[in-house]
């Protein structure tokens, strides 16, 4: 049976609803992260009026669920502000933060707004190697000192961990701090091409060897055996789905008002400060296109056993050259995953790449109707 | 029985789509989707109206039934809500 969650999403769907927004506050940073795929100019971010026009257009479009990320949010001086107006206007909320500029004060207003949830990244356990990949000394032990302002706060927090070759082996020990600190864990080893087109990051990805170790690690995925089993045999209600919800229930806004699919999918929308943000979200042309888009579309993938199954991205495809097209990153996982290669890598004549990009997310914990 | 003041409480998030309410409590993760009749009076619940007055106005025109039954599942409505915190009920009016 569906959760309400999944059945709330079909309801957003099959009425045009954008449940799902993400907004990047800013891509200014103070950590220089080795696998960051943005860059950290301020130029003409959405001013605090601007943002509060948009979220009225939102709320009355139906968005349900809003995301503020960046960057890193506590950068911008109206933070508070931004978020307490999101939440009179009905928002569920989540924050993404590095945390290093939350003290008590801060702590204490999140609570006081009612925001559902905060995400923070933590790459490490071990202070040198957190510290490593975001540049800033000292910068694991003032995230774990905010996590725990948040908890004592009330708060629900999430420690993200992206996995990269320098904290490969930390997972374990970055799960066992969550657990201590009372915060939920997810991990993700999704290295994404910088925005401009530079792949340079990729070469940060874990070895197919690391991935094969995630997939078949209980605490991450539960039943080893059914998420390592064969895909199901591929029929008309697999061809006839969708790839994901990117341009379909959810959208991301970049600082500069830019509206794309998602956050992962740098295709032009439009741009909220020039369109009305219901007027890009239903006439938007590229967004059309992309709803437009079935499996039985895909140029190879619709020929794959792994089609039902496999997480592909059409975001990481449209970045590799096509929506249209496979990701080879899932491929390589779909492959990883069940020692199957997918109909791209047969087409390709190797089972052995390795210079992929992985794209998992896997959350040990999930309930139906109670979203974590 | 006493007039009974449900009011939303003020830490939720919540929309309406298609006319039934999604409600979100963010202090436990729990998601709610309420039924049309439901949405009526999660949306009248302002703590200055009673239960019976809701009832009244809202339920009872738009789904041609008589009072003291609705009223009587109004009440078991709420008091669910209430257990789950997303409503409050008090006896008396947030006005006084």
């Amino acid at each position: 049976m569906a959760s309400l969650y999944e059945r709330l999403n079909q309801r957003a769907m099959d009425a045009g609803v954008p449940l799902s927004v993400h907004i990047d506050l800013t891509w200014r940073c103070n950590e220089r992260c080795i696998h960051c795929y943005l860059d950290h100019d301020d130029a003409a971010e959405l001013s605090l009026a601007e943002l509060r026009g948009l979220l009225d257009q939102m709320a009355d479009a139906g968005v349900f669920f809003l995301t503020l990320s960046g960057g890193e949010i506590f950068l911008r001086k109206d933070l508070r502000e931004i978020v307490e107006y999101a939440r009179s206007r009905g928002f569920d909320m989540k924050l993404k933060t590095n945390a290093i500029m939350i003290g008590e004060r801060e702590a204490a207003w999140i609570s006081a707004a009612a925001v559902h949830q905060v995400q923070i990244s933590i790459y490490s356990h071990r202070a040198e190697a957190h510290d490593a990949i975001t540049k800033v000394p000292g910068s694991l032990e003032r995230s774990l000192r905010a996590i725990r302002l948040l908890r004592a706060h009330g708060l629900h927090v999430v420690i993200a961990c992206v996995l990269m070759k320098p904290n490969v082996n930390d997972f374990a020990g970055v799960q066992s701090l969550a657990r201590e600190l009372g915060a939920e864990f997810t991990i993700d080893p999704t290295i994404t091409p910088h925005w401009n087109g530079d792949r340079a990051i990729l070469g940060l990805n874990i070895e197919r060897a690391d991935l094969a170790n995630l997939f078949h690690t209980e605490s991450l995925v539960r039943d080893v055996d059914a998420f390592t089993a064969p895909p199901p045999p591929v029929d008309d209600s697999i061809l006839d789905g969708t790839p994901c919800s990117a341009g379909h229930t959810s959208c991301y806004i970049s600082p500069h008002g830019d509206l794309y699919p998602c956050v992962q999918f740098p295709l032009p929308c439009g741009n909220v400060r020039q369109t009305r943000f219901l007027d890009i979200w239903k006439d938007s042309a590229p967004l059309l296109e992309v709803r437009s888009i079935r499996a039985r579309d895909l140029t190879t993938c619709s020929s794959c056993n792994h089609v039902g199954t496999c997480t592909r991205c059409p975001g990481l495809a449209f970045m590799e050259g096509s929506m249209y097209g496979p990701s080879q990153a899932d491929c390589e996982k779909s492959f990883v995953r069940t020692g199957i290669p997918s109909e791209n890598m047969i087409r390709r004549g190797r089972t052995d790449f390795t210079a992929m990009t992985p794209l998992i997310q896997i959350r040990p914990t999930v309930q139906s109707d109670v979203l974590r | 029985m006493r007039d009974l003041y449900p009011v939303r409480a003020g830490n939720l998030a919540s929309r309406v789509f298609g006319g039934e309410a999604v409600v979100m409590n963010p202090a436990d993760s729990t998601l709610f989707n309420l039924n049309e009749t439901a949405t009526a009076i999660w949306l009248a619940a302002d703590g200055k109206t009673t239960l019976r007055q809701i009832v009244e106005r809202e339920i009872c025109p738009a789904w041609d039934i008589d009072a003291e039954t609705a009223l009587e599942d109004a009440e078991t409505f709420a008091r669910e809500l209430a257990a789950h915190s997303i409503l409050l009920i008090s006896t008396e009016s947030a006005k006084s």
